[in-house]
């Protein structure tokens, strides 16, 4: 691969109440591309996703070792600051979790905590992302209504505003679109490609024609090890190992 | 197969009895106190401190006691919430949940909330010796802030894991620290935390072992924390045991007016859920 | 930035220390109410305390006999009365009453849980003890006040019912629909279904609940103090009075100083109501944690 890897996994285990969820994971994910984390239910795409973000970090079974590189930075290292690292990531999870506030809000929060405080500032940064997700002329006239009036398709297209307005590098998407209809579907998928141009994408999905559409790489993830990663098309239509090739022909899962 | 019916019929009717009976007590509990209390409930009751000879049949009323209860509640409870919010807050956002310290301090604030308020009041009581404190206003709220404590913590804990761990998530997610994580849940559960207020001052009004030993009587109305406090439930107590009929009328009205103000408690809290719930998630 | 991360810290750090405090409340109550019963204890074994019957502070003798029995007594009523009426009235809730009806029994039920015990007490004396001696009693004896273990029983029994309706609820909550349909669907009836397969599985959680609510009764002092008589002295007949324990604490206080050893004796009754009440407690949380456990 002659990309530079953004995410950098190495020997990566993660155990979960004494069972071994991650075998040994090795992986680089490239920069500025979308890959896509696919397999059967149960064995491990989304742990491995939140395990970029630290996300387990509140459960006192989990436990995980080896390393995660960001920019050439562990984030397990114990001198590691969380806030910073998760602040470099957007996650956007299967369900929309709009906070309890406004629109404005919402966007608002991420900048608010890290120290930005003027209201042009903020005005600013509402409208930004707002418009970079499509959202801005349907709600720029109810941005102080709360964000949970929204429909499920809009409030999806918000929290990935809000987790835009932090200027992350890199956005963990964890099956994003399987709550959404068709066209609230397509909308994310559309922007996940404009994205693209700026940010690295990471998506866990278990829809394979949608990482066919979208994906530069994709990873098989089965019962917790990583049986191939690849350019999509090598991995969907000439897979290497025999499981892909099962899994891509629909017979595990 | 006529039998089996018979038997479902028989024990439906026995449901039916029972159900009646436990419902039923509430009205009947209530209606007692309503028809022998009523009749001496005058306003002088409610706005006058007891004269003196008030036990024996003179004027009065037992404004003492409700001023004081009124304020033990208000302060335990206030002195509960200082507690218990922290604590909350570190078990569901500092801690690992399933390590040994949340284990442990779930297990003891569950012990805690177990005690009866008699074993509270009879420590408080040793706390005060030890601090060379005298029966006071400030002793019976300390004693029963200990007392509401566990009902606070239980009560928060709970709302607490009914917000979805996806909303924490998401605040994490967007680099969030721990408090500034906690302060977001907290919005979204602030009806849980009025009603665990209501029901934290609704226990502290209401409950005689916990002040009996520590905060005293008296027929006035305190005016610094140290000075003995009268409390409703103890009025009722005294009053009742006294010979004079027109005594013991007056600690039914005593008894009426707690009644009163506990319905009215509960009234707030099944308000307060209600209204809220409309803007959740 | 830094202050950010300097803040959560620091609030970290006095969070925890509160929680500890707080935490470590149990056992200061366990150590306070140890310390303070020693003197009785220098010259009286555990034994000759919980078996003696004779009850003379001014002469030096304390027994706990009577007090703990009368314990025994007025709580074993209220579980005899209140076990039954309100397993039965919250299988009526769960399976039977229509929402009409549900809509009002519950408000009454939870509404009975929030009233004050002195309340109960009141209601005990104007109510039942009159009802014992008037109609109950004299179907026994020659005579009684009506102040008596049947009386407290009585005004317990009331006082724990919601606890009981509520935990036998969450536990009737637990039991699937679909075992329910599986046995109704092999053409039995409502009430055979309840009997052979609902009141199985929840046989662990009734008993929980029933342990809970020894443990309720075996604490509340003022409901129960003002109808038992407080007579020191062993109770032989559900009629006769009874003296409880928190009865005894809550009575004495007053003179608890005046006469020796009687605080080292109360407080020491304290801490046996601690450890009896502690075993209870524990013994009900294991059986619902197992339960909830089995749930997951």
């Amino acid at each position: 691969m002659a990309e530079t890897p953004h995410i950098s996994v190495q020997n990566l285990n993660v155990q979960i109440g004494g069972n071994p969820i991650l075998k040994n994971i090795s992986i680089d994910i490239p920069d500025k591309k979308i890959t896509s984390i696919i397999g059967p239910s149960g064995c491990g795409k989304t742990t491995l996703l939140k395990t970029f973000n630290r996300l387990l970090d509140n459960s006192a079974e989990v436990k995980v070792s080896g390393k995660v590189l960001v920019d050439g930075e562990d984030i397990y290292d114990p001198n590691a600051e969380v806030t910073h690292i998760r602040k470099k990531m957007g996650l956007l999870s299967q369900r929309p979790f709009p906070l309890p506030m406004s629109i404005y809000d919402n966007i608002a929060y991420g900048p608010r905590i890290h120290g930005i405080k003027k209201r042009n500032e903020l005005d600013f940064i509402v409208e930004k992302h707002l418009t970079a997700t499509g959202l801005w002329h349907e709600v720029k006239d109810r941005l102080h209504s709360s964000a949970t009036r929204l429909s499920i398709g809009q409030q999806q297209r918000l929290c990935l505003a809000r987790g835009l307005a932090v200027e992350p590098e890199i956005i963990l998407g964890d099956e994003s679109t399987s709550a959404l209809d068709p066209v609230s579907t397509n909308t994310i998928e559309k922007l996940f490609l404009e994205l693209k141009e700026k940010y690295t994408i990471v998506l866990v999905t278990h829809i394979l024609r949608q990482a066919r559409r979208i994906s530069d790489y994709i990873i098989f993830v089965y019962m917790g090890e990583i049986i191939e990663f690849g350019p999509t098309e090598e991995v969907l239509l000439n897979p290497k190992e025999k499981l892909t090739q099962e899994y891509v022909k629909g017979y595990i899962s | 197969m006529n039998k089996r019916i018979f038997e479902e019929l028989f024990f439906k009717g026995l449901m039916i009895l029972a159900t009646t009976l436990v419902a039923g007590s509430l009205l009947l509990i209530v209606g007692t106190i309503l028809y022998k209390g009523l009749p001496y409930l005058t306003l002088d009751m409610v706005t006058k401190t007891p004269d003196g000879g008030f036990y024996i049949g003179k004027e009065g009323g037992v404004l003492n006691a409700i001023v004081g209860s009124f304020y033990i509640a208000t302060g335990s409870t206030l002195l509960g919430l200082l507690i218990s919010i922290p604590v909350s807050i570190y078990l569901n956002f500092y801690i690992k949940q399933q390590s040994f310290l949340s284990n442990a301090a779930r297990l003891s604030f569950d012990v805690l909330f177990g005690i009866p308020s008699i074993v509270y009041g009879a420590f408080g009581f040793i706390i005060m010796i030890y601090l060379g404190m005298r029966a006071s206003l400030l002793g019976g709220i300390i004693t029963v802030t200990l007392l509401v404590i566990p009902i606070m913590i239980r009560t928060l804990d709970e709302i607490m894991g009914t917000v979805p761990k996806e909303l924490r998530d998401a605040a994490f997610s967007l680099g969030a620290t721990r408090w500034e994580a906690s302060k977001v849940v907290l919005r979204q559960i602030l009806p849980g935390i009025i009603t665990a207020i209501l029901l934290s001052f609704g226990r502290a009004i209401g409950d005689v072992a916990s002040v009996m030993f520590t905060a005293g009587f008296s027929d006035n109305i305190p005016i610094s924390p140290d000075e003995p406090a009268a409390t409703l439930p103890l009025a009722i107590f005294f009053q009742l045991g006294s010979s004079v009929p027109e005594v013991q009328g007056r600690a039914y009205a005593s008894a009426l007016i707690l009644t009163i103000i506990v319905l009215a408690i509960t009234l707030l809290i099944n308000l307060v859920s209600k209204k809220f719930s409309k803007h959740k998630i | 930035m830094q202050w950010r991360l300097v803040k959560d810290k620091s609030l970290s750090k006095i969070m925890l220390l509160l929680t500890v405090v707080t935490l470590s409340l149990v056992l200061f109550i366990a150590v306070g109410l140890y310390y303070r019963s020693i003197p009785i204890l220098q010259n009286n074994s555990w034994g000759s305390l919980l078996g003696s019957s004779v009850w003379e502070p001014i002469k030096g003798n304390f027994g706990f006999f009577p007090f703990i029995m009368g314990t025994l007594w007025v709580t074993l009523i209220a579980i005899v009365i209140a076990l039954p009426l309100c397993l039965l009235t919250t299988i009526y809730i769960k399976e039977y009453a229509p929402s009409s009806v549900k809509k009002v029994i519950i408000p009454l039920v939870n509404i009975l849980a929030g009233i004050p015990p002195v309340i109960f007490g009141v209601w005990g004396v104007l109510f039942i003890v009159p009802l014992i001696q008037k109609y109950i009693a004299p179907s026994f004896v020659e005579f009684s006040t009506g102040y008596s273990v049947l009386a407290g029983g009585i005004v317990l029994a009331v006082m724990i019912s919601p606890l009981i309706v509520s935990i036998i609820t969450e536990v009737f909550n637990t039991i699937p629909q679909e075992l329910k349909d599986a046995s109704l669907s092999l053409g039995s009836t409502k009430w055979e279904t309840i009997k052979k397969v609902v009141l199985k599985k929840a046989k662990p959680g009734i008993i929980a609940a029933t342990v809970l609510a020894i443990s309720r009764a075996f604490g509340e002092t003022i409901a129960v103090l003002m109808v038992c008589g407080n007579v020191p002295k062993v109770p032989h007949s559900v009629l006769d009075p009874g003296y409880p324990l928190p009865a005894l604490i809550a009575n004495n206080y007053g003179e608890m100083l005046s006469i020796p050893l009687y605080d080292s004796a109360l407080l020491y009754a304290a801490l046996i109501l601690f450890i009896i009440i502690l075993f209870f407690n524990l013994i009900s949380r294991i059986i619902l944690h197992r339960l909830e456990r089995k749930q997951n």
